[in-house]
């Protein structure tokens, strides 16, 4: 008997359909990831009773972990499915759609959310005129360098997921855009907007919401230090404001 | 400027100044009972012959104390459960600062019915009072949890207040502020533990 890998999935038919779940048993091939097993889902989609489903939902596209669309709760651990090998999760394996998120079909989620987040807190830099601007200010090497980091987010949704106040009770927009605050606020020509992005964060759904509890940084796979850019903010946003009361 | 973010950094500031300072103060005057029923109620006297005691009392430690408390039950049901999940040193901290706080919300709220409305109903605030109250096994073990959940909630409060204002940025200055909110623990719990068993007369 050649070895199987048993996958017990997550799965809802609908957006409005109730999570149910269900188990898959696949055949073990070597160096396969959860999106290889998948994909053998796909393939032969019947369940382990031997009946004929209906494939399962995940959403892919670059599979070397740096567009965050595979991202799902893997033996309880919300992560991309790209980089999370078979050998290394054993031979039980669960996957879960990551719930902080609307739901759309099995392990496909609606990460819009972020991406509102994102147009919330002007993460851009401005430089279209009626003329030429002209070349900007430079940035410092030194400051490139720790800021090259901020820029790795993939807007995957993780840090969101493992946020315990992100969720139905809170409108805490979550670390990713706050992150993305100091990256452009960090930006010579994007500091020149940094007031903006500041009062978007002392909005409702702004920073006030962190509740320190720093899973973010512990969860983001690719190393960005969150709860560094979260109390950076905190810090400007003392100090903006004060200065804002002071000169009201 | 939102009420959300003025209310979240007056709840954080308040929690230091000045009920922080006023925990400090109370386990520190309440532990003079160590040296003997009479050191005690000369604290207490002391206590009452501060002018203005009344005005002090509402405005540096009943008000400050009801928004803190109110508004961080708000706080507190705000979160969604991340554990056992992610089981993380800082996660559980997040937890049990909600935790400690809901448990000090009940401890401070039944303390504060037996002893200073009570005072306000005639009867006198001494040790006979607090011995009276810790003749009760059951109580003591009340006031110890009490005492300490409150403790831990100030402490790991003063951790958060670092980070929620921008004072301790890195991971490093966040660590070096654990080791100072745990310095503080375990020093409060101390004195906090001293005051209690100074009551009890077996």
């Amino acid at each position: 008997m050649s070895r199987t890998i048993t996958l017990i999935v997550t799965r809802q038919d609908s957006p409005e359909g109730r999570p149910y779940k269900e188990t898959f048993k696949i055949p073990y091939r070597s160096n396969m990831n959860v999106i290889s097993a998948l994909m053998e889902i796909r393939k032969n989609p019947v369940n382990a009773e031997g009946k004929k489903v209906a494939p399962v939902v995940w959403e892919m596209s670059c599979l070397e972990e740096v567009c965050g669309a595979c991202s799902m709760v893997i033996n309880g651990k919300a992560r991309q499915a790209c980089t999370a090998l078979i050998d290394k999760l054993g031979d039980t394996i669960t996957l879960e759609p990551m719930s902080t998120f609307p739901v759309i079909r099995d392990l496909m989620v609606d990460r819009q959310r972020m991406f509102e987040s994102l147009k919330k807190v002007k993460a851009w830099i401005p430089i279209d005129g009626t003329y030429d601007l002209g070349p900007g200010p430079r940035m410092p090497e030194a400051e490139r360098e720790w800021a090259y980091e901020l820029a790795k987010c993939m807007t995957c949704g993780v840090c969101l997921e493992v946020c315990p106040n992100v969720g139905p009770h809170s409108k805490y927009m979550g670390p990713q855009a706050v992150n993305q605050v100091r990256l452009f606020n960090t930006h010579p020509t994007g500091k020149m907007n940094a007031h903006e992005r500041l009062e978007a964060l002392m909005g409702d759904d702004g920073l006030e919401g962190c509740g320190n509890s720093q899973n973010c940084v512990q969860a983001c796979p690719k190393g960005i230090p969150l709860t560094t850019s979260i109390a950076a903010l905190n810090g400007d946003l003392t100090r903006y404001s004060m200065k804002r009361w002071m000169m009201s | 400027m939102t009420k959300t973010f003025v209310n979240r950094r007056l709840h954080s500031l308040l929690g230091v100044v000045p009920i922080g300072l006023f925990l400090i103060e109370h386990l520190v005057a309440n532990a003079t009972a160590a040296g003997g029923p009479e050191k005690f109620n000369e604290t207490v006297a002391l206590i009452n012959k501060l002018p203005f005691v009344l005005f002090l009392e509402i405005v540096f430690i009943w008000l400050p104390i009801l928004f803190h408390a109110i508004y961080g039950v708000y706080i507190a049901f705000q979160a969604k459960n991340t554990l056992p999940r992610y089981g993380y040193f800082r996660n559980w901290m997040f937890y049990l600062q909600r935790v400690t706080g809901l448990i000090a919300f009940v401890y401070i709220a039944w303390h504060v019915w037996e002893t200073r409305v009570q005072a306000a109903f005639g009867q006198p605030v001494d040790f006979n009072m607090m011995a009276n109250i810790l003749s009760s096994p059951l109580m003591v073990v009340f006031y110890v949890i009490g005492v300490l959940s409150t403790v831990f909630h100030f402490s790991n409060g003063l951790w958060s207040f670092a980070v929620s204002w921008g004072i301790a940025i890195g991971p490093r200055a966040q660590r070096h502020m654990t080791y100072v909110s745990l310095v503080v623990f375990i020093l409060l719990s101390i004195v906090g533990l001293m005051a209690i068993f100074s009551f009890v007369t077996v």
